[in-house]
């Protein structure tokens, strides 16, 4: 049995917006498992639709083998989820917040008592805990909701850009965290992100998603290794034309233009550069700058989508909606 | 049902506990009807009104009414106050937790009558203070059961309305021109036998009437209606405010 499996799964809004279009997914017990994608591919809407937030227009979502339309209450008990946004009672203890959780889903006295000194332990908060959560930084109240998410013993837990406008250090202790829990509890993990580093650093394997489709699956490795060697990017005077003078290099893979730049994936590149010089002079095109890189997710992506996952995630709103979070959770 | 039982006791809590805590708003909550008692009560009690039911002062005539708005604005209050959570948050972790809507609705209706009846009896103690005559001890613990129904009714209302909007914007409206009018109309600052016909008329369909009108024959012992009739539309509305509250929360998305 899979932890959780999308069959065909497709969420319609109202004026016709596809927000997820035909997924297929499995994902076993015990996995890291990511959906990467720009912000708007879908992430949160799928997970929306596991955590039985919001009805599939068609298609099927099962948690640890039930339908999520069957039987909501079934799988909101098998489920923990960590929101995109924070969902603290900030007028509460951190204490107050996990016990409100684990009597909403009915834990017994005794049982809730140890639990919530458990969780308190695993994300290093227990010396905060009768603190109000107003008083928290914004890392501070991350953990308290992973810690939260665990209280009643998920098997799943969801996790909706974790790390969403925290600074870098900040980050890597979240990402710390969310590995322990994985390692030492086997909690199967979903995670959605637009960081490619997180992707890459948690996830045992990844979806890229995005206009509400999966466009590939595979362990972070494969996906790199399925790039064809290092990556070359020029920033050339005329980009089409040096995608066209490459094109008959041997071994030359996934020529890709993008922005004025062209991208090359080529075994052992730094060999080949002088090669690509040569090519450049002879055809007319000047080359401005020179990139070499082992392949990151980022390569990937734009393998798949033809363009850059910052370049759309850098659109007003979302940097305004970015800033916002990062204010309210200093 | 157990675990729903203590789902709407830690609804229950969390608001007792926010309650307590903001003393704030407390204090904001109890100044209003304290300055229409003192204030308002006072300066036309000094007149000496005509028109007032034999051998009751105006101060007396209008505490009932004060009782009333306390309940009022602080139950409306206590329903419209789950925006915040939506604001916030809060609300997605409670729409996830494994309980009904009904339940979450019951916890916060009990949240909101609580703090109703507590601010309702401070005010109740202050206007006896203030040498508002009561005509039996009797009464007034009957009284409890129109402060609790007129609760209910509005934190019902307001869960409605929460329930509809999507954020604190249209809160003035609901403030200006239902809760204001609500209150006014409803028989607590004067007697609905004289009134032009139209005015009349807005007071009868106002099921706030009933309410202060309920109160003021437990507490000072005078009355418009018979206070079975009282009870029974308050009932009614009441009942239907619980119902629309349900149905309503039942269909909204977070």
């Amino acid at each position: 049995m899979y932890a959780i499996e999308a069959r065909g799964l497709r969420k319609e809004f109202s004026g016709g917006v596809k927000a997820v279009d035909g997924i297929d997914l499995q994902v076993n017990e015990g996995e890291i498992f990511g959906l990467l994608g720009p912000n708007g591919a879908g992430k949160t809407t799928t997970i929306r639709m596991f955590a039985t937030m919001t009805k599939p227009t068609s298609g099927q979502a099962l948690l640890c083998g039930t339908d999520v339309t069957k039987d909501p209450d079934r799988v909101r008990r098998c489920i923990g989820i960590v929101f995109q946004d924070p969902a603290l009672d900030d007028q509460l203890t951190g204490k107050e917040n996990l016990d409100f959780h684990a009597r909403m889903y009915g834990m017994p006295k005794k049982e809730r008592e140890e639990r919530i000194k458990e969780v308190l332990d695993i994300v290093e908060l227990s010396d905060r805990a009768n603190d109000l959560v107003e008083k928290y930084s914004g890392g501070m109240k991350r953990r308290l909701e992973i810690a939260r998410g665990l209280m009643h013993r998920p098997k799943v837990l969801f996790l909706d850009e974790p790390t969403i406008g925290l600074d870098a250090q900040t980050r890597r202790v979240i990402w710390e965290h969310i590995l322990k829990l994985n390692k030492a509890y086997r909690i199967t993990i979903i995670l959605t992100t637009h960081y490619m580093e997180e992707a890459d650093f948690l996830c045992q394997r990844v979806a890229i998603v995005d206009h509400g489709k999966i466009l590939a699956l595979d362990t972070p490795g494969n996906l790199k290794n399925s790039m064809g060697g290092d990556v070359i990017t020029l920033k050339v005077s005329d980009s089409e034309k040096m995608a066209k003078l490459m094109k008959p290099l041997k071994g030359a893979a996934n020529i890709k233009v993008h922005d004025g730049s062209v991208s090359v994936a080529l075994s052992h590149g730094s060999t080949k550069i002088p090669e690509l010089f040569r090519l450049a002079e002879n055809g007319g095109v000047t080359i401005e700058s020179v990139d070499l890189h082992k392949p990151t997710l980022e390569d990937v992506f734009i393998h798949f989508t033809g363009k850059h996952i910052r370049e759309q995630e850098a659109n007003a709103g979302d940097r305004f909606r970015e800033r916002a979070r990062a204010m309210h959770r200093r | 049902m157990g675990a729903n039982l203590n789902a709407i006791y830690i609804i229950w809590l969390r608001e007792m506990k926010k309650f307590v805590r903001n003393k704030s708003r407390l204090l904001g909550n109890l100044a209003m009807p304290f300055f229409f008692l003192a204030f308002l009560g006072m300066g036309f009690n000094s007149l000496g009104m005509s028109g007032l039911p034999n051998g009751v002062s105006y101060l007396d005539f209008l505490a009932p009414g004060i009782v009333a708005m306390t309940v009022l604005f602080s139950s409306m209050f206590a329903g419209i106050s789950i925006l915040w959570d939506r604001q916030f948050g809060f609300l997605k972790e409670i729409m996830v937790a494994p309980v009904s809507r009904t339940t979450i609705v019951i916890g916060r209706i009990f949240a909101g009558m609580t703090t109703g009846i507590i601010q309702a009896l401070v005010i109740l103690g202050i206007s006896i203070l203030m040498g508002v005559k009561v005509a039996s001890v009797v009464g007034v613990l009957f009284s409890v059961v129109f402060i609790i129904l007129i609760a209910m009714s509005f934190v019902g209302l307001g869960i409605s309305f929460a329930s509809k909007m999507e954020d604190m914007h249209g809160f003035q409206l609901i403030m200006n021109f239902l809760i204001m009018p609500t209150f006014m109309l409803s028989g607590a600052l004067f007697p609905l036998d004289k009134l032009p016909a139209w005015l009349g008329a807005l007071s009868y369909v106002n099921p706030l009437t009933y309410g202060v009108d309920g109160l003021r024959s437990l507490i000072t012992g005078v009355s418009h209606f018979p206070v079975l009739l009282d009870l029974g539309v308050l009932s009614g509305f009441c009942l239907a405010m619980i119902l629309l509250a349900r149905y309503l929360f039942n269909r909204t998305e977070v």
